[in-house]
């Protein structure tokens, strides 16, 4: 995290809007809430990570980090199949993030695996026409 | 016969001028309006030139009724009526139209501003000339007084109004006086032991001639009006005969039944069942805790009374009530702590050594548990850090939204008290620092200088879950360091929360004992915020100290001596002037409904039971006029707002509207009777 | 009662053992689920990083399909996340006339509409405490879990945000979970970090920051002395049982500590065989933990009620 939250407001404040956009930090949020419920302004500080993120998405600043990229691999399989499929988002991701660091997975894929806690297939729903209709038109109504 | 009337346009500078077209519409006043024989429009009319302008034409030309198209009545009638008093004519005979507030200051458009102001100009040049001469009454006012509430403020309202030799009646909730004030250690920025100041006025308190001490008592009932105000007092029962009792303690000491102090010692220490809340408790008495007390639960031991040298103990005690008749009353309740419990995140009341600062104070107190010294939870260990959590409670939306005032300069206080007593390290969280009081900055530079750590930032959370090596058997505080820029982890052994302060419990059940209105959070309100801090919408009752709001106790004290010189005041002056504008029923037409008793916001109307009819108690009456509306048969009327004034008010609002045949607004026949 | 069910994807897969075990003990609960039909996948934290129209839409469909289907009412989800997203769109279409009216004419290009509010949307672990009631649970106890030190964890989306005007439990230190495994006989070990966050997708994003964070609970655990512990949300099972041992690797510690699902606790406390409630699926075994139900462990001798003369301790505030 390389600004704190405080930090992002007051540069957001100041009108700095490439640093915020470019910085880590929403990317770092974990979504736990935690500044939501202890804020004593009640801002609704993790919405704003959220646009934050959308933000930078939308500027096409990625700056280093990998999460964007995991996000967008995670929809494209739920665009295609209505659910979200792990095998495929890990292999997807992994492969094409630094693959040789990932060997430490190996364990953990492995002991997946084996207690049968991992889909090999993907799972489609019915409606799967109704769903995209539906996500085409709420991204056109997109107001970031 | 026709009224001279006087029509006087203020232009307030550019405040009404800039919207309204002042001169042109004084000049219409005086073409169009039936019965205005003088018209004008001057820069500022509340000005002594302005005033002095109406009374000259009320001398030269003879006026018989006035009306100024100017501010708002609120800052202003009373001005304006004082200037045709002056002049020899009834002040009840001005009319002021609020061009300001009402127009200028409301409406955007400049054509609209101006069809207003002439409406508004009209209806009261109709209104004004039904307008009667009414009198002012005068009440007496009762020189004695009631406050509520012992704390600094109620002592020192009532130490002044005594020493100015008026009776006192001081009624204080717990069994001795001194309030909050009196379980501090020090108080800040002089470091004064509070107990040593407060004390010399405690013991002032107890034996002056003029104070009426009721400890252990509180306010059953209040009934009656400004200089007449007449309360039921409940006398609780201590169980110990006051005459008898030498306030020798030997109960006290003999009594076997101990339990936790949750009032005076803040939960920290400990009591007997018959107690005395500390030992320079005034008065001596002490008083007898009959939910504790084995006697009053299985009917033995009887301890005290076997003891006592002279027969004090009175199990068949009961509660006695005393009527007084006062003419004004000071509330000087004070305040309640915030429960830190609603902030689980600081670990109050599950880790063991995190304190309020309530708390903190008794353990800092020679008198306290620890006879001062500066102790963990074991009562052993001496700790070698200290964090401060500020704003606990304060300043924040989903607990209070205040700030509490005192608590920065609490916070330092302890700070250099820890920093004396055991030369531990005091890391103080902030938000902002608030020393904004005489000699307030200068004790936070001598913290600095004493090497107390102030960091910038608000506590996330305090933990015992050890992350990194140092934190283990800790308590650690997590806080962004905003001046550092970066989160830090801060392990030490003892967190002392800075509580803010709320109002009383009870603060709203009191505020309707009394007539008086409180916001929201409980806190009384004042008759203004800025020039009428003590005085409160209902005359004759003032408050003072933090029962109006968080203060420190200087403003307390100052407060209470503000009350108290309001309070002379009335008592010197002797009497005590009623508004005439008031409701009167007419025996004839009443049909003993009642209808209107119930509905009397102000509780000013009573029902005679041997004529069968209500009767308005008119020194209550605040001339709302709600049962001049409500009395079905029409029974009541309202002075200053009769039926014709207000019809005829009606028809000059009206004096542009046409209707569909073209003909204006008809004038009702004046003896007319409404539907 | 009946209530709309939303299992959600990990329940097909990473977390199959949590539906199983669901299903298992719904019945004796008197737990009437019914699967949404044709639910698509709540979109997680992904979707709202992307694109926020789009992930309210998302998760509409199911809100408009459950509230369409057969006058269902209640609609409960077992994993905290998509609990989370079902509740706060459903709030925020209400709380934001915007939100509602974009989402509802994104639904409409798919025949759907959803009126905020039509449904209640509540946690699974909220319907057995609030609605089955722990009296209800204790009386079907046959196989009390004595001798077992559990630690609850609720991780972060069960607690928060706090949505409306009461939460359902504190957000700062619920205690549901706690009681529930109180009626099950067990003993509930209080640790601090119970509700801190499991660090979600960080493992792989950022696989240092999330070991971190899943160290510190497992340490927590470890060392208030917990033989198990029990979860309400897959992704944090996942976290703490699966990428346990790569924790180990990382910083050097010897954690062994089986993560089961409080379902599988309740079933287990109700007589049923390990087997049926997925138990064996996890990373971390769990086999010599449950050898311990029912076991006697030699209690530590009561402390004293009395205080020692010479005891100067000061009173602890009520609470």
């Amino acid at each position: 995290m390389d600004h704190s939250p405080r930090k992002i407001f007051a540069m957001i404040d100041a009108g700095m809007k490439e640093e915020v956009l470019k910085s880590n930090t929403p990317w770092y949020c974990v979504s736990c809430y935690y500044c939501m419920v202890r804020c004593p302004k009640e801002i609704p500080i993790t919405d704003f990570m959220y646009t934050l993120k959308n933000l930078a998405v939308e500027a096409k600043y990625y700056d280093s980090s990998d999460a964007p990229d995991f996000s967008e691999s995670f929809i494209g399989y739920v665009e295609k199949y209505g659910r979200s499929f792990e095998m495929g988002l890990a292999t997807r991701y992994h492969l094409t993030h630094k693959p040789l660091s990932k060997f430490s997975y190996g364990p953990f894929a492995l002991g997946m695996l084996m207690k049968n806690r991992i889909s090999l297939r993907p799972e489609r729903i019915e409606n799967i026409d109704q769903l995209r209709a539906i996500l085409d038109k709420a991204k056109s109504l997109e107001v970031v | 016969m026709t009224e001279r009337v006087g029509v006087y346009v203020c232009h307030c500078g550019s405040n009404i001028a800039g919207q309204v077209d002042v001169e042109d519409l004084a000049k219409w006043a005086g073409e169009e309006l039936e019965g205005v024989v003088v018209a004008r429009d001057y820069k500022f009319m509340c000005s002594s030139l302005g005033q002095e302008l109406i009374e000259e034409d009320i001398k030269n030309e003879g006026l018989t009724r006035v009306v100024v198209g100017a501010c708002s009545p609120h800052l202003h009638e009373k001005t304006f009526r004082r200037a045709c008093s002056n002049a020899g004519l009834n002040p009840y005979l001005c009319q002021m139209a609020s061009l300001r507030e009402q127009v200028s200051w409301v409406t955007t458009d400049k054509d609209l501003a101006n069809t207003k102001a002439r409406a508004l100009i009209s209806g009261a040049v109709h209104r004004v000339q039904l307008q009667e001469e009414l009198e002012a009454t005068e009440v007496p006012v009762n020189p004695n007084t009631l406050v509520v509430g012992a704390g600094i403020a109620g002592i020192q309202a009532s130490l002044e109004l005594a020493d100015a030799g008026y009776q006192v009646y001081l009624v204080e909730r717990e069994p001795s006086i001194g309030g909050h004030m009196a379980q501090f250690d020090k108080t800040f920025p002089t470091l004064d032991c509070a107990a040593c100041i407060l004390t010399p006025r405690m013991s002032d308190v107890g034996q002056h001639p003029n104070i009426n001490l009721l400890s252990y008592s509180e306010v059953e009932e209040v009934s009656g009006y400004v200089g007449n105000f007449h309360a039921r007092l409940r006398k609780k029962a201590r169980y110990i005969n006051e005459e008898d009792c030498t306030g020798c303690g030997i109960c006290i000491e003999k009594c076997p039944k101990k339990v936790i102090d949750d009032i005076f010692e803040a939960g920290m220490g400990y009591r007997k069942a018959v107690y005395r809340p500390f030992p320079q408790a005034v008065p001596k008495f002490p008083v007898i805790d009959t939910e504790n007390c084995i006697y009053f639960e299985r009917g033995t031991c009887k301890a005290c009374e076997k003891f006592c040298p002279t027969d004090a103990i009175d199990f068949e005690q009961k509660d006695t009530f005393l009527d007084i008749d006062v003419g004004n009353i000071i509330l000087a309740t004070g305040y309640d702590l915030f429960d830190a419990r609603k902030i689980p995140q600081y670990g109050y009341g599950r880790l063991a050594n995190v304190f309020t600062n309530l708390e903190f104070e008794r353990l800092c107190n020679a008198a306290g548990p620890t006879e001062g010294k500066i102790v963990m939870r074991d009562g052993v260990t001496q700790p070698e850090s200290v964090a401060i959590v500020h704003c606990v409670g304060s300043r924040d939306v989903r607990f209070n939204t205040h700030c509490s005032a005192v608590c920065c300069m609490a916070a330092m206080k302890f700070g250099h008290l820890v920093m004396e007593k055991t030369g531990a390290e005091v890391y103080s969280f902030y938000i902002d620092l608030r020393p904004n009081q005489k000699g307030y900055e200068e004790f936070y530079n001598r913290l600095l200088e004493e090497g107390m750590h102030f960091i910038r930032g608000r506590v996330a959370e305090v933990t015992d879950a050890a992350r990194q090596p140092g934190e283990e058997g800790k308590l650690i505080v997590q806080a962004e360091d905003t001046l550092l820029g970066m989160q830090r982890r801060i392990p030490v052994d003892m967190v002392i929360l800075m509580s803010g302060l709320e109002s009383r419990s009870d603060a709203h059940d009191v505020a309707v004992k009394f007539g008086i209105s409180c916001s929201m959070a409980g806190w009384f309100t004042e008759r203004h915020p800025k020039l009428a801090p003590v005085a409160t919408m209902t005359d004759g009752i003032f408050i003072a100290g933090t029962c109006q709001g968080p203060k420190d106790i200087p403003a307390s004290v100052s407060q209470g001596a503000a009350a108290s010189a309001s309070v002379q005041a009335m008592i010197t002056c002797g009497t005590v002037e009623i508004e005439p504008i008031v409701a009167t029923i007419h025996e004839e037409n009443c049909s003993g409904c009642r209808i209107c008793n119930n509905l009397c916001p102000f509780n000013a109307i009573d029902f005679n039971e041997e004529k069968m009819v209500s009767v308005i108690n008119q020194a209550l009456c605040k001339g709302c006029g709600t049962c001049v509306a409500a009395c079905p048969a029409q029974a009541i009327s309202g002075a200053h707002f009769s039926n014709e004034q207000i019809f005829s008010e009606i028809e000059g609002l009206l004096f542009d509207v046409v209707s569909g045949n073209g003909s204006k607004a008809a004038e009702p026949a004046k003896d007319s009777v409404p539907a | 009662m009946r209530y709309g069910y939303y299992p959600g994807c990990s329940l097909g897969s990473t977390a199959a053992p949590y539906d199983v075990s669901t299903k298992a003990i719904a019945k004796p609960l008197g737990l009437e689920l019914e699967e949404i039909h044709d639910w698509n996948c709540c979109g997680a934290t992904e979707y709202f990083s992307i694109q926020k129209t789009a992930a309210y839409a998302l998760v509409a469909r199911n809100l408009a399909l459950a509230a369409d289907q057969d006058g269902l009412k209640q609609l409960t989800a077992p994993c905290s996340a998509c609990y989370l997203n079902l509740r706060k769109t459903d709030h925020y279409m209400g709380k934001y006339p915007k939100i509602g009216e974009r989402t509802n004419e994104a639904l409409a290009a798919g025949g759907l509409s959803y009126q905020p509010g039509s449904l209640e949307i509540r946690h699974l672990l909220d319907i057995v405490v609030n609605d089955v009631g722990l009296e209800s649970i204790a009386e079907k106890v046959t196989n009390p879990l004595k001798g077992l030190r559990l630690a609850p964890y609720y991780g972060c989306l069960i607690v928060r945000p706090t949505l409306g005007d009461e939460p359902v439990d504190n957000p700062e230190y619920p205690t549901h979970l706690d009681e529930l495994l109180d009626a099950l006989g067990a003993t509930v070990v209080d640790f601090p970090l119970k509700a801190h966050c499991c660090g979600g997708h960080m493992t792989q994003i950022s696989s240092d920051t999330a070991y971190e964070l899943i160290r510190r609970l497992l340490q927590n655990a470890a060392d208030y002395e917990a033989d198990a512990i029990v979860t309400i949300c897959p992704m944090c099972q996942l976290n703490l049982d699966a990428y346990q041992s790569q924790v180990n690797g990382h910083f050097g510690t010897s954690f062994d500590l089986p993560v089961l699902y409080f379902t599988q606790m309740i079933g287990l406390a109700l007589g049923m065989q390990p087997k049926e409630l997925g138990i064996g699926k996890e990373i971390v075994s769990a086999s010599k933990v449950l050898k311990k139900i029912g076991v006697e462990t030699e209690e530590a001798e009561a402390k004293p009620e009395r205080k020692k003369r010479d005891d100067k301790s000061l009173p602890m505030p009520k609470v």
